[in-house]
């Protein structure tokens, strides 16, 4: 049977989501149910005076308004941090409390302070409308560079200050400083990003007042651990009355990993008010409370010798987390971030010291890519400003400093398993002609345009995460994942996961490597997620660990049907288990030939016996019934590399960036589903893209989100990337038996200091930051204009 | 959005007499429904004129292009006739905001709404249009009167836009990368007397500039208005381009159109 792990098998999920025929919250209604609105604050830092709900609850079709006083009172917990992280010092990190609905201050705009609940949406926001909150506005701690100079906004957090972390040796680092031809700095904003989910944040709550039973439908990456979240820290009920339903779900993109304000109020508001509650985010709501991603302000250096060769790095950065600190939002710009920092090379000496400090706007967390975005952008900057210093092609000083040897023990952390980054790199200069590239760079200056090549060489660890070395770090939680394969008695299979899928296409492929794994056609198995009353406790999908980690807890459980299978067979066929090979869905007695379809032996398991003769086929020790399951916990983080060629032309009278050409090629080992992977790929592309050149979140000197709508924050759209040329070098990782790597996050990793590398190319090594708007590059190109000017 | 009324006339008078201060005609929606969403403006009634047949379509005779006003811009865009009388025109409407918006947005909506950052307030401006409202025809240069306003009374209805043919016209549009409306649109049209440069997206209106105007018409040729400098001041500066970069490109945009036509 020919093997489906490979294959461009079509999409299962196709017919649902290309027909319009998904089923999100939003779609799910419950009879009797109330319509919540939050009433937010308009401003970034305020104190509460009151709240004055009054006016509110006389409104009509008013059923209820619940304040940060109710809730507090019923000592309904609030958003959690999920990692813990301590200073250089040994100080244990800083986190504020963040209620479900602020009682005392309003941190930021948008941050939910009252809940209406009411028998329509309009009677809703009429109600919500009524709320009066006495505000005692203060002075607002915006930007991160000042917020350690500023005010402390929360209680007991000194200068604003979460941790001053430290990873690596600065001794080490200043000894091989001080041995360099040359230091190579950068100066680098990490610009704040918007997730853009194309389905906002909804929920839906059903409470049963006859078993006390409360039903979330919600839009989350991670239904466990909401459930878990929800209570153990929010105490909004035990786990056995809790049910989270995460159905088909619009992109999270890490953004819906948190449990939010709104999910805790309405779980905890149903079983108050005894009424089914949904809520759904307009726009404006995502774009205010969503966490956002990346905002990092970075100062890093690279020593080198003058032949090119890395000696060392050193890494400073202010990491804005927000208002509070939310589940990834500790770890991310530290144990994802520094240790990526020093790139696929090797440099003996290393570290990265993260300030993470709060400031008055939406709290920041893990947003595609998640930590490995900025630390490529840091390392990959300074690489291809190294090569311009000192006069060396933009490949060849990479190839001169990536390790050769795996497994790699890179500088700070992680050992690489398998990889070969020579080969990325060579596969995508031939297929970006490269050297093609000044004969190119001349046709467009005799149109006056100017040309620019960039590359960046990038590795990630992902595959979140082996637990012990996890929670070493201070996860809150191991990261491994579950899986449960069902067999139906009349052989059709139900493959849990505790994975979730919201554009990754689990769907299709946990199915291709179920169906390889037991020899039977993929039409048989159903991948089944995102609800906690089916199928064992599962971790979620973020970090590109669903098939890394999920994936690999599938083949196990599979392995287990299989070994059972033998025995089933076995006494079936009158053999022993030694005697019995599985093969394409078969267990084949060797000697004699007889065969049992894994599907009669399914069925064996659930009927033994027939009539008039006392004989069973499960063997003495064994259990009817065919169901297994598995926790896998990885020994390693996965770790997918790769090299991206981008070309851009720039129109300097207008400062306009067409991005002409764009090359990835990416290590992810074995590839199950090329067309799924592709796919991956090119969101992530658009992202990363995006945030090289179009996305940016700006707050005014207030705490107003002035980019709170795609009038004026830019999604990039299709005709802002050109066709992308993918190209794959598949080493398998020898850390998983499928050998595979994650692929989700690369292209938002790589692509941002590619872009950025062939923008600043173009300008003549001109720095210039993200996004490379129009007006920014013309100005640059004035610029520019002004010092050849000069020189001739 | 707070509950209103919704009427559905079947011809002009019908319509007017729904007006009142309260009331909003709907032509595409594409302004008004969003105000409505964001609790920017609240209607008692909403009087949606798409269905009244008099005021779409699309009339060519010698000398003018006549728009009704609900033509959308798709359709203008796609118009044979326009794309052989006024080129330009197609041009303009086919590069409206998105293919969503083309398919919705209005001739008479977008004119009427007035939009510092609008496209056709350009071409009305540049090809000497003539508004023809259910009780008078008002020159363009008088219809555009300031930020979101025009000389258009209360419950007064735009029927058509009547555009004269040029001899030659470009626009040339620096799109908002976000929203795709004009950062800066240059519409610039050779009539056989003079020439007109209109600018949308640089100011709080649309506007004539006279001196690139009266440079052109005395010598059409985009070596005219080699080093004629376009003053910033005055001109909107926002996050999304300063009032600097926006007189760059009002004077790069308009060589190009010169040097398009
Ligand atoms: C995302 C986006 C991008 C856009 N990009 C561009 C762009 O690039 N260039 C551009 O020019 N425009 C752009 N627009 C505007 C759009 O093209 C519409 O023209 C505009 O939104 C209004 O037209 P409408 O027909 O939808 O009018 P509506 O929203 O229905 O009405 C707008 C206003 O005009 C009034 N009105 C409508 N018709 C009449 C009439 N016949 N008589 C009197 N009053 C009337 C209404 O009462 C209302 O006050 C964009 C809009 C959006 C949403």
């Amino acid at each position: 049977m020919a093997s489906l792990v490979g294959s461009r098998v079509e999409r299962k999920e196709d017919t649902r989501f290309l027909q319009g025929k998904g089923r999100y919250t939003a779609d799910i209604n419950i009879a009797n149910q109330t319509y919540a609105v939050f009433v937010r604050s308009p401003h970034a830092r305020a104190k509460i005076k009151s709240v004055d709900t009054s006016k509110a609850l006389k409104s009509s079709g008013v059923v209820s308004v619940l304040t940060g006083k109710e809730i507090a009172e019923d000592k309904i917990g609030g958003l959690i941090a999920g990692w813990a992280i301590r200073s250089e010092d040994g100080s244990e990190m800083k986190v504020p409390g963040n209620p479900p609905l602020a009682k005392d201050v309003a941190n930021f705009v948008g941050e939910p302070i009252a809940v209406v609940f009411a028998e329509t949406l309009d009677e809703a926001k009429e109600g919500a409308e009524k709320v009066k909150v006495d505000y005692k506005v203060l002075k607002a701690v915006v930007d991160p560079a000042d917020a350690m100079k500023s005010e402390a906004i929360h209680d007991g957090v000194d200068k604003n200050l979460c941790y001053d972390w430290l990873l690596g040796d600065r001794k080490a680092v200043d000894e091989a400083f001080s041995k360099a031809d040359k230091i190579i700095k950068v100066d680098l904003i990490n610009n704040r990003l918007v997730p853009n989910a194309m389905e906002p944040r909804a929920c839906v709550v059903d409470y049963n007042t006859a078993s006390e039973e409360i039903t979330l439908y919600t839009t989350s990456q991670n239904p466990h651990l909401s459930r878990l979240v929800m209570s153990a820290f929010g105490n909004v009920a035990p786990e056995n009355k809790l049910r989270v339903v995460a159905p088909d779900v619009g992109g999270g993109f890490g953004s819906k990993i948190n449990v939010y304000n709104e999910e805790i109020v309405c779980s905890w508001a149903s079983k108050k008010i005894e009424r089914p509650i949904k809520w759904v985010a307009e726009r404006t709501e995502s774009f205010l409370t969503d966490t956002h991603g990346r905002d990092h302000i970075t100062h890093a250096e690279l020593a080198v010798t003058k032949d090119g060769k890395f000696l060392g790095f050193k890494n400073e950065t202010i990491a804005n987390l927000g208002a509070y600190a939310r589940v990834f939002a500790t770890v991310t710009p530290t144990y994802l971030f520094g240790p990526c920092a020093t790139g696929v090379y090797v440099i003996p000496a290393a570290y990265s010291n993260v300030k993470a400090v709060y400031t008055n706007t939406a709290p920041v967390d893990a947003y595609r890519g998640a930590g490995r975005p900025e630390a490529t952008y840091t390392i990959e900057r300074l690489v291809e400003k190294a090569a311009l210093e000192l006069g060396m092609d933009k490949t060849e000083i990479r190839m001169k400093n990536f390790p050769t040897q795996f497994p790699f023990k890179q500088t700070l952390v992680h050992t690489v398993d398998s990889g070969d980054y020579v080969a990325g790199l060579e596969k995508a200069k031939q297929m970006a002609d490269y050297a093609g590239f000044e004969a190119r760079r001349k046709k467009s200056e005799a149109n006056g345009k100017l040309r620019g090549i960039g590359v960046s060489s990038y590795f990630e660890a992902c595959g979140i995460a082996p637990s012990a070395a996890v929670m070493s770090l201070g996860c809150g939680v191991g990261l491994w994942e579950s899986a449960e394969v069902r067999f139906n008695p009349t052989g059709q299979i139900s493959v849990f996961t505790g994975a979730h899928s919201h554009g990754q296409s689990h769907d299709t492929t946990f199915a291709q490597i179920a169906a390889d794994e037991l020899g039977v056609p993929m039409e048989n198995i159903d991948v089944v997620h995102g609800d906690t009353d089916k199928g064992t406790f599962g971790m979620g999908t973020y970090g590109s660990r669903s098939l890394t980690v999920g994936g690999i807890a599938i083949v196990n459980a599979c392995k287990k049907i299989i070994a059972k299978g033998k025995r089933v067979a076995a006494k079936m066929l009158e053999v022993n288990e030694d005697e019995i090979e599985f093969k394409d869905g078969e267990f084949v007695a060797l000697k004699s030939n007889k065969k049992k379809t894994i599907g009669e032996v399914a069925f064996a398991c659930y009927l033994p016996g027939q009539r008039d003769e006392m004989k069973s086929p499960i063997p003495e020790g064994d259990e009817p019934g065919l169901i297994e399951s598995s926790f896998y916990d990885p020994p390693n983080f996965s770790f997918p590399a790769g090299s991206h060629i981008c070309e851009v032309e720039i129109d300097p009278d207008t400062g306009n960036v067409k991005v002409e050409k764009y090359t990835a090629v990416d290590d992810f080992g074995r590839i199950v589903n090329p067309n799924i992977v592709e796919g991956q790929v090119h969101g992530g592309l658009a992202q990363g893209i995006g945030q090289a050149l179009h996305e940016n979140t700006q707050y005014d000197e207030t705490g107003q989100l002035m980019t709170a709508s795609y009038m004026d924050y830019t999604m990039p759209r299709a005709d802002n990337f050109p066709d992308f040329n993918l190209g794959f070098t598949c080493t398998h990782a020898t850390s998983n038996p499928l050998g595979v790597k994650g692929c989700g996050e690369a292209g938002a990793i790589a692509s941002p200091p590619t872009v950025m590398n062939a923008v600043i190319d173009a300008l003549g090594g001109q720095e210039i930051s993200m996004p490379a708007t129009a007006e920014k590059v013309w100005r640059a190109c004035k610029a520019m204009k002004k010092s050849k000017a000069k020189a001739a | 959005m707070k509950t209103f009324n919704y009427h559905s006339p079947k011809d002009v008078k019908e319509a007017t007499k729904l007006a009142s201060s309260s009331s909003a005609f709907l032509a595409g929606g594409m302004t008004t429904i969003p105000s409505m969403k964001l609790g920017l403006a609240t209607y008692k009634d909403v009087i949606d004129i798409k269905n009244i047949k008099k005021l779409s379509g699309i009339k060519v005779s010698g000398k003018t292009v006549m728009i009704g006003a609900t033509t959308k811009h798709a359709e203008v865009a796609a118009s044979k006739d326009v794309s052989k009388a006024i080129p330009a025109l197609a041009k303009l409407a086919g590069n409206i905001g998105d293919a969503q918006v083309r398919n919705r947005g209005t001739i008479g909506g977008s004119i009427s709404n007035n939009d510092p950052s609008a496209c056709y307030p350009s071409a009305c401006m540049a090809l000497n249009a003539v508004i023809h409202t259910d009780k008078r025809k008002i020159e363009a240069e008088k219809f555009f009167t300031g930020m979101f306003e025009t000389a258009l009374k209360s419950g007064e209805i735009v029927e058509a836009v009547e555009f004269q043919i040029p001899e030659k016209a470009d626009y040339q549009k620096h799109p908002n990368p976000a929203s795709r409306y004009a950062i800066i649109g240059v519409f610039v049209a050779k009539h056989k007397k003079d020439v007109n440069v209109a600018v949308t997206g640089a100011k709080s209106c649309v506007y004539i500039d006279k001196d690139l105007s009266k440079k052109l018409s005395s010598n059409f040729s985009s070596s005219a208005i080699d080093g004629t400098e376009v003053k910033s001041s005055g001109m909107n500066s926002d996050m999304h381009a300063s009032a600097e970069y926006r007189a760059n490109l009002v004077s790069l945009y308009t060589k190009k159109a010169v040097e398009a036509c």
